[in-house]
C-alpha cells in the first residue's frame, strides 16, 4: 500500500527561466504517431500501471488457480470418474471461462480512469481516437497471457496432458486472446456508459455468469434439455471452448475457429463504434 | 501555418452549452488576440471550465460557433487539437505514473521517438526543478509540483495556444508565484494563453485583456485598465479607536475621496471605495485622506488599501454578490497607520 509522503514546495528547485525559454524555442514538431504506435504507447501505459500496482495481478494468478482446483476436484469424480480424467476435458474449457471472466475488469478500469483529469489531456491530443481504448485492451492481453500460462502450469501439475503439444497449446491460447480482445469492447462500452464502478461490476456479472456457465465448459451439452441445448450450442463461448479444446488436443477445428473469429469480429464491429461514440461524447 | 488573417487565436460567437436545465454557457462571445494572455475571470460555476472544454474540443457546443486560429472546434477538431494544449483544473497527468513516465508517454503520443521523448522529458524536468522527483509517482507530489509537471506536459510540444484552467487554485503563495513565472516565460516565446481564474489579482498580474463571466455570460470585457476603471481603483478599510468618531471619519472620507462610504457591522470599522475620476493614484488619494483624518482629530488604529476584490467587481458589474464567497479573495497591500 502507498504511504502518502508529500515533498514540500520549499524543497523544490526554482524553475529555470532560461532553460525553459530554450526548450520552448527548440520544440520542433514531430509528425503525428501512427494509429498503431499510439495504441502501443497506451498499451505501455497499461503495463506501467501493472508495474506500479502489482497487486492487480491477483485476478490473473490466484483466481485462475482457484478455478482449476475447485472445479477439477468438485466435479471430477462425479462427471468423469476421477479428477485426472476430468481435467483432460475441463482444462481448456475452464481456461476459456476464466480468461473471459477476467475481461470484465477492463470495464471497471475504464470507468475509474475516465473520470481522472488525464483523460482530458488524452482526448485533446491529435491522435487516432480509439488508441486509448485499444491500449487498455493490449495491456489486458498481457494479463490474459499470464492467466493462461498460470492455469496451464497448474493443469499440467494436476495431470493434464495436451496431445497437441506446444504448438496446439499456443494456438489455443492465441485464439483465446484474440477472442478476449474483441469481446472486451463490450466492457469498454459499459465502462463508459455506466456511472459508477459498482454498476459496471453488477452489469458485468449479469452478462458474464450466464454466458460462461451456459456453455460446454463443464459438461457435454447433449445431457441438457433441448431448449438449453439450442442456446448452449450457439453460444460464442461454446464455439470458443470447443475450438481451444480441439486445438490443444492436436486437431484443427476449422469450423469452430471460424465461428469464434466470426463472433470476435461481430463484437468489435458492434461494440467498437458504440464505445468510440461514448468516448467522444464523454 | 494557418491561413486565417484575423490575428485572433480564439474567436467565439454566441457559444452555448446546456446541461439539462442549466445553461452553463449562455452565449459567450470572445475575441482573443494572438500572443497574449487573456484572462477569463469569474466565480465557481460561472461557466469558465465549460467554455475552455469546448474550445479544447472536449465538449461539443450546443449552439454558437468557436474558432481556434481560424479552425472550427467541431468540424476541424483535429486541426485544433494539433495546436492547443490543456492544463485542467485537476492535474491532467496520470497519478499512478512517475514524472518521467508521464512525460515520455505524452512525448511518444505527440510523435517523438523513444530517444527524443526521453531527452525532452529530462530537459523539461530539469527546467521545472523536478529532476529529484522524476522517478516518483505523481500521486506523491505536492500541489506545486503537480502544477509544474502538468504545465511541463502541456509544453512538450510548444503549443500555439495553451489553456490554463485555474492554474493556481489551492496553491500556497510561493508556488503560485512560481506558476506565474512559468506562464510569463511561455508567453514570452509567442504562445497565446487563455487563463481562467477566480482571482482578480491573478488576472491583473498576467493578463492583458480580461473577460468577466457570470452565469455563462460575459458581463464585462476589456483591458485591465478599462475593467478597473469600471469598478473603482481600490477600497480603503479603516478601524478607528473610538466608535463615536465614525460619523466624523465618514464625513472626511466622503469629502476627500469623493467616494461612497459604508459603515461595517463592527462599530469601529468603515469601508470606502476610492474613485477613479481624480488623476492621482489610489495610494495618493488614500494618503491624502489619512492626512485629513489626522487633521480632523480622528484616531485611526488600522488602515489598509486593497484592490477591489472579486466580490466588489461583481457587485458593481452585476448588482449581485458572487455565489460562493469562500472562493473570493481580497488581495491587500497592508498600510498600517
Amino acid at each position: 500500500m502507498s504511504t502518502v509522503t508529500t515533498t514540500e514546495a520549499k524543497d523544490l528547485a526554482p524553475v529555470s527561466a532560461e532553460s525553459l525559454a530554450a526548450l520552448l524555442v527548440a520544440g520542433q514538431r514531430p509528425p503525428r504517431p501512427s494509429a498503431f504506435s499510439a495504441s502501443l504507447t497506451f498499451g505501455w501505459r497499461a503495463i506501467l500501471k501493472i508495474k506500479h500496482v502489482p497487486e492487480q495481478l491477483f485476478d490473473v494468478t490466484a483466481f485462475p488457480i482457484m478455478m482449476v482446483l475447485m472445479y477439477t476436484y468438485l466435479f471430477g469424480g462425479a462427471l468423469a470418474g476421477s479428477p485426472e480424467k476430468y481435467i483432460q476435458f475441463l482444462l481448456p474449457g475452464i481456461l476459456v471461462m476464466s480468461v473471459v471472466m477476467i475481461t470484465m475488469y477492463t470495464g471497471v478500469s475504464v470507468n475509474t480512469d475516465i473520470e481522472k483529469g488525464v483523460f482530458d489531456r488524452f482526448r485533446s491530443l491529435p491522435i487516432w481516437r480509439p488508441s486509448t481504448m485499444v491500449g487498455y485492451l493490449l495491456g489486458d492481453a498481457l494479463r490474459y497471457a499470464i492467466a493462461s500460462v498460470v492455469m496451464l502450469t497448474v493443469g499440467v501439475v494436476l495431470g493434464y496432458r495436451p496431445d497437441g503439444g506446444v504448438v496446439g497449446v499456443l494456438a489455443g491460447i492465441a485464439l483465446l486472446i484474440v477472442f478476449s480482445f474483441a469481446f472486451s469492447w463490450i466492457w469498454t462500452m459499459f465502462g463508459l456508459l455506466l456511472r459508477t464502478e459498482k454498476s459496471v461490476m453488477g452489469v458485468s456479472m449479469m452478462v458474464i455468469f450466464p454466458l460462461t456457465f451456459l456453455s460446454n465448459v463443464f459438461v457435454d451439452p447433449r445431457t441438457m434439455p433441448g431448449w438449453l441445448q439450442a442456446f448452449v450450442n450457439n453460444s460464442p463461448i461454446t464455439h470458443l471452448s470447443s475450438a481451444v479444446r480441439e486445438l490443444m488436443a492436436g486437431d484443427w477445428p476449422v469450423d469452430e475457429i471460424a465461428w469464434s473469429l466470426g463472433w470476435a469480429g461481430l463484437f468489435v464491429l458492434i461494440f467498437g463504434p458504440i464505445t468510440m461514440r461514448l468516448y467522444n461524447r464523454k | 501555418m494557418s491561413q486565417h488573417t484575423s490575428g485572433l487565436a480564439i474567436e467565439t460567437a454566441g457559444l452555448v452549452k446546456t446541461f439539462g436545465e442549466t445553461r452553463a454557457v449562455d452565449g459567450v462571445d470572445l475575441a482573443v488576440p494572438t500572443g497574449t494572455v487573456y484572462g477569463v475571470l469569474g466565480p465557481n460555476g460561472a461557466g469558465k471550465t465549460t467554455t475552455v472544454k469546448m474550445l479544447a474540443t472536449l465538449l461539443r457546443p450546443d449552439g454558437g460557433e468557436a474558432h481556434v486560429f481560424g479552425h472550427d472546434v467541431v468540424r476541424e477538431a483535429d486541426e485544433v487539437r494539433g495546436r492547443v494544449s490543456l492544463t485542467g483544473q485537476y492535474a491532467s497527468v496520470d497519478e499512478d505514473l512517475t514524472g518521467t513516465e508521464n512525460l515520455v508517454l505524452l512525448g511518444r503520443l505527440l510523435g517523438h521517438g523513444k530517444k527524443a521523448a526521453r531527452e525532452r522529458s529530462g530537459q523539461l524536468l530539469e527546467a521545472f526543478g523536478l529532476t529529484d522527483a522524476a522517478g516518483k509517482q505523481v500521486k506523491h507530489y505536492s500541489g506545486g509540483m503537480r502544477r509544474r509537471i502538468d504545465i511541463a506536459a502541456s509544453i512538450l510540444n510548444t503549443p500555439e495556444l495553451l489553456f490554463l484552467d485555474e492554474p493556481t487554485t489551492g496553491l500556497d503563495p510561493r508556488s503560485r508565484n512560481q506558476v506565474w513565472d512559468i506562464v510569463r516565460a511561455v508567453v514570452a516565446q509567442g504562445t497565446t494563453v487563455l487563463l481562467t481564474t477566480q482571482y482578480l489579482d491573478e488576472a491583473d498580474q498576467l493578463a492583458s485583456r480580461i473577460a468577466v463571466i457570470d452565469h455563462g455570460r460575459v458581463i464585462a470585457e476589456g483591458t485591465k485598465g478599462e475593467l478597473k476603471a469600471s469598478v473603482g481603483a481600490g477600497t480603503v478599510h479603516l478601524r478607528l479607536r473610538d466608535a463615536g468618531q465614525r460619523p466624523l471619519a465618514a464625513e472626511v472620507l466622503r469629502r476627500t475621496l469623493d467616494a461612497q462610504v459604508q459603515p461595517e457591522p463592527d462599530p469601529v470599522a468603515l469601508t470606502a471605495r476610492v474613485g477613479t475620476a481624480a488623476s492621482d493614484t489610489a495610494a495618493e488619494q488614500a494618503a491624502r485622506a489619512l492626512g485629513e483624518l489626522a487633521r480632523a482629530g480622528v484616531t485611526v488604529d488600522n488602515f489598509s488599501l486593497g484592490q477591489p476584490s472579486l466580490d466588489e467587481v461583481f457587485l458593481v458589474l452585476t448588482g449581485h454578490d458572487t455565489k460562493d464567497t469562500q472562493d473570493t479573495k481580497d488581495a491587500k497591500d497592508q498600510v498600517t497607520a
